[in-house]
């Protein structure tokens, strides 16, 4: 079981590890992490900080991908319910109550979108493309077309704040993407999901709620769109209306995409998903690290997601598996032609780990 | 011979799919291809449509060895292939559909005239009067099936390889087709049928080979051909007889059974006349009728799939409301579906997973079923119903049809449903795979369960039913009862307007 689902994230892992090594070569501190005033600090830390928004989103996208559906209101979502609670928590509502209110906007945004999928049946890339662009009025009528800043150090704290040395925004996503997987996996809604994402008529007639499933599925999406959204308002400790969370339904697509997950729905996994992000985030930030021009920031990311996808892909990998079979084919046939004898074992070259011992 | 083929072999992982296979085709015959699932036909046509490579051995068309690398270099060469879904674009038009790639140009620009004039020409000979500016998605599929042998025909030339093509045709428009199939055969055309339904290879075919385990058992004509041994060379087994259900005479009362459910005034306008349904404990209803009369319909209604405004269904002395298939679920019914492969299986799931999908769903999401219990289920599942897996963890979409549909059965086998549907069970899978399934039905109405089984099949309706509804023309016209239950009296009833008996 543990084998099977590390054997699945074996591509996403080792994309990470290899991006890793590639900026420590061009910024050699990149996995240097110090603590001091009472907090982790180190290039590291800062990735997994500022990858929070997509991490967030991509496990709410995971789920909608999983039912062949797309979400591309996250992005907007966030700024709405950034907005929702800048503007109740400087109409002095309170931290907890405008927390809980942004929260609840984001299930909103998210019912109304998955309505619009399951009982109305228009396709997810239309109905959630009519928040994506309408939702923006909302959220600037919210905050009167400016930036609405607030000064509650409680909200704050979300977005720069701590929790034994480590930042906030990371606790957020690791306690979000862990409880959804858990969820997934502890009860039946990750097999339920996966089935309606492959075949929806034939899960209907087996009796599974398909309409009811969908619609939990985008309001996930518009939670962790709003838990999101609090941490980029929390962390510039302002609402904007205009560019919070501006393309970051993209780069959680990217990330469900390059944790290996299929648009087509089906199987998925949440783990994957984050991975994805944390690589996209290491991209950007490793860019930046490793010191070039910032105009070749774009460029350099799309050669890298391409390289990503393109290694992960399944027809590379069967290839691959194809020609290393044949080579294990070929070295068996010779090894069996050699005769086998002993002066042969010592014309092996030996081993480097050998001659270190 | 037009074509040869010699010792060909095609292995997969832990498969020798074709193993050393001779195979000869010469113009101007109909060769049928038999074997039960899984016993090389598929790969045989693959390898010779150049869907597959061959590992070893030669295929040698018209004197020249060929190795075809993909199906359009194989059309090429003159080998067409029609298959039981019509691989054509429905939104297209006839025309566009025959002349697809190659159309008559004019200036650059399609010359529409030159189209249809061409359209017209190629399906000249096939007995067929059909407008070609008319999309083909409007005509039936026994249409479109003759559109795609016409194209087939005209592209290729030589071999015209039809896979299972009667599958979804009733018998008047198989009767089309295979007038069609002699004229080509007349032409010179090496033809080469695959087919599950024996009636129709003893009428079409010249020869036939059978395979089995992806060898080649023997090729004989069909005319020394005897049945039983035929199939008892498919299977390698003589094929247990299902026995025919002991029935007493129609006026005889038979002992009055427990109702489970009754259903009254089932109908919608333009789909099915409103019909009534008593359904008995153990007791198999059998459902016949062409396709598109409406029995599928039907069941559906039954099911909650379709809505009917004036139905209700009556469990015990309630009324209960089966409004989705999760009402009709709950209220213990089960509907294994026509079409497996779009309504039945979750293809990319593995077995495991498809059997208990619809016990899950009953007992909600929160309630995950133990993995362990899954196991035993699946495993349970696997041995009663022989379904021909390594193991429960294999996805579905890779089993072989007869095994799918097992899957499907083993799915609602599960949830013990008091009252199953089955819509054309047996459609598509092998003669060994058909009797099990008959026998299983057996076994469950002798628990208690009650069947409904849509077949087009009357043998097999004759064989497991207790009583057996026609309809015809959206509407159930009669009903017969124990020795009632005969070929000809169910064929008069579904051919024979004038010779109405009205549902008692």
């Amino acid at each position: 079981m543990i084998g099977r689902s590390l054997l699945r994230l074996l591509p996403q892992i080792v994309s990470l590890l290899a991006l890793i090594g590639l900026v420590s070569v061009f910024f050699p501190t990149f996995l240097q992490i110090d603590f001091s005033d009472g907090r982790l600090v180190g290039p590291m830390i800062d990735i997994v900080k500022r990858g929070a928004p997509v991490a967030l989103l991509a496990v709410g996208m995971t789920l909608v991908i999983a039912t062949r559906g797309i979400d591309l209101s996250v992005g907007t979502v966030m700024a709405i319910c950034g907005a929702a609670a800048a503007w109740a928590v400087s109409s002095g509502y309170g931290t907890v109550p405008s927390l809980i209110l942004a929260l609840l906007v984001g299930l909103a945004a998210g019912l109304w979108n998955g309505i619009l999928v399951s009982v109305i049946g228009i396709q997810p890339i239309v109905a959630t493309l009519i928040l994506m662009t309408a939702g923006r009025g909302i959220a600037q009528l919210i905050t009167e077309g400016r930036i609405l800043t607030f000064s509650d150090p409680d909200f704050a704290t979300i977005g720069s704040g701590t929790l034994f040395g480590v930042p906030f925004p990371v606790v957020l996503w690791l306690l979000t993407g862990i409880g959804f997987a858990l969820m997934m996996r502890w009860t039946a809604l990750g097999l339920l999901i996966e089935s309606v994402g492959i075949n929806r008529r034939a899960s209907a007639l087996i009796g599974i709620n398909a309409r009811v499933l969908l619609i939990a599925v985008y309001m996930a999406s518009g939670l962790c769109a709003a838990i999101a959204g609090l941490v980029v308002t929390a962390d510039i400790r302002g609402a904007d209306a205009n560019n919070a969370g501006l393309w970051l339904e993209l780069d959680a697509i990217l990330a469900v995409v390059i944790g290996g997950n299929s648009l087509l729905g089906g199987r998925f996994s949440i783990t994957a998903s984050i991975l994805g992000a944390m690589i996209i985030q290491t991209i950007d930030t490793g860019i930046l690290l490793a010191g070039f021009p910032s105009e070749y920031n774009l460029v350099i990311k799309a050669v890298l997601v391409l390289t990503i996808l393109v290694v992960q892909s399944p027809n590379l990998s069967a290839q691959w598996l194809w020609a290393r079979q044949a080579l294990a084919r070929r070295r068996a046939l010779r090894d069996e032609a050699a005769p086998q004898s002993g002066p042969r074992m010592t014309e092996r070259p030996v081993p480097e780990s050998e001659v270190s011992r | 011979m037009v074509l040869s083929i010699r010792s060909l072999s095609k292995h997969f992982p832990g498969v020798k799919a074709l193993d050393d296979v001779d195979f000869d085709l010469a113009a101007g015959e109909i060769h049928g291809l038999l074997g039960e699932n899984g016993a090389g036909k598929s790969t045989l046509i693959k390898c010779l449509t150049g869907a597959y490579r061959r590992d070893s051995g030669e295929m040698i068309l018209d004197g020249e060895p060929i190795s075809p690398s993909s199906t359009a270099e194989a059309q090429e060469l003159g080998i067409g292939t029609v298959y039981q879904e019509v691989n054509l674009l429905p939104n297209l038009t006839v025309a566009q559909n025959l002349l697809f790639g190659r159309e008559p140009r004019r200036l650059g620009f399609i010359d529409g005239k030159a189209m249809r004039r061409e359209a017209e020409r190629m399906l000249k000979g096939y007995g067929v009067a059909i407008d070609v500016a008319r999309d083909l998605g409007s005509y039936s599929v026994a249409i479109q099936q003759l559109v795609a042998i016409a194209r087939a025909v005209d592209l290729s030339g030589k071999v015209l390889i039809l896979d299972e093509p009667t599958a979804s045709l009733d018998a008047n428009e198989v009767r089309l087709l295979f007038n069609v199939v002699r004229g080509l055969k007349e032409r010179g055309l090496g033809i080469i049928f695959v087919s599950h339904f024996l009636d129709q290879v003893f009428d079409l075919t010249d020869r036939v080979t059978v395979l089995r385990n992806g060898k080649k058992i023997t090729t004989e004509t069909t005319a020394s051909l005897d049945r039983m041994e035929l199939i008892a060379n498919m299977l390698g087994h003589e094929l247990e007889r299902v026995e025919r259900k002991q029935r007493t005479a129609a006026g005889d009362q038979a002992p009055p059974r427990e109702t489970i459910i009754r259903f009254t005034r089932m109908g919608r306008k333009n789909v099915v006349e409103p019909f009534d349904l008593t359904v008995h404990k153990g007791e198999v209803i059998g459902l016949a009728g062409l396709l598109g009369s409406g029995r599928t319909e039907s069941a559906e209604m039954l099911f909650g799939i379709r809505s009917a405004p004036e139905g209700r269904v009556h469990d015990g002395e309630t009324v209960v409301n089966l409004a989705s298939p999760r009402d009709a679920i709950a209220a213990g019914l089960g509907f294994a579906p026509e079409d497996r492969k779009t309504d039945g299986i979750i293809a990319s799931l593995s077995v495991r997973e498809n059997i208990i999908l619809a016990l899950q769903a009953q007992r909600g999401w929160l309630r995950k079923m133990p993995r362990n219990e899954q196991k035993r289920l699946t495993d349970r599942y696997i041995d009663a119903l022989d379904i021909r897996t390594p193991d429960g963890e294999k996805a579905v979409g890779d089993l072989s049809g007869g095994n799918q549909q097992k899957v499907v059965l083993a799915r609602w086998l599960a949830m013990n449903p008091r009252f199953l549907i089955l819509d054309e069970p047996t459609r598509g899978i092998d003669v060994g795979a058909h009797a099990e399934i008959l026998r299983l039905i057996e076994r469950l109405t002798d628990d208690g369960m009650a069947i409904l089984i849509i077949s087009s099949e009357l043998d097999e309706l004759i064989a497991v039913s207790d009583r057996v509804i026609v309809v015809r023309d959206r509407q159930h016209v009669s009903e017969l009862v124990g020795d009632e239950i005969q070929r000809d009296r169910i064929i008069e009833n579904i051919a024979a307007p004038d010779n109405r008996e009205t549902v008692a």
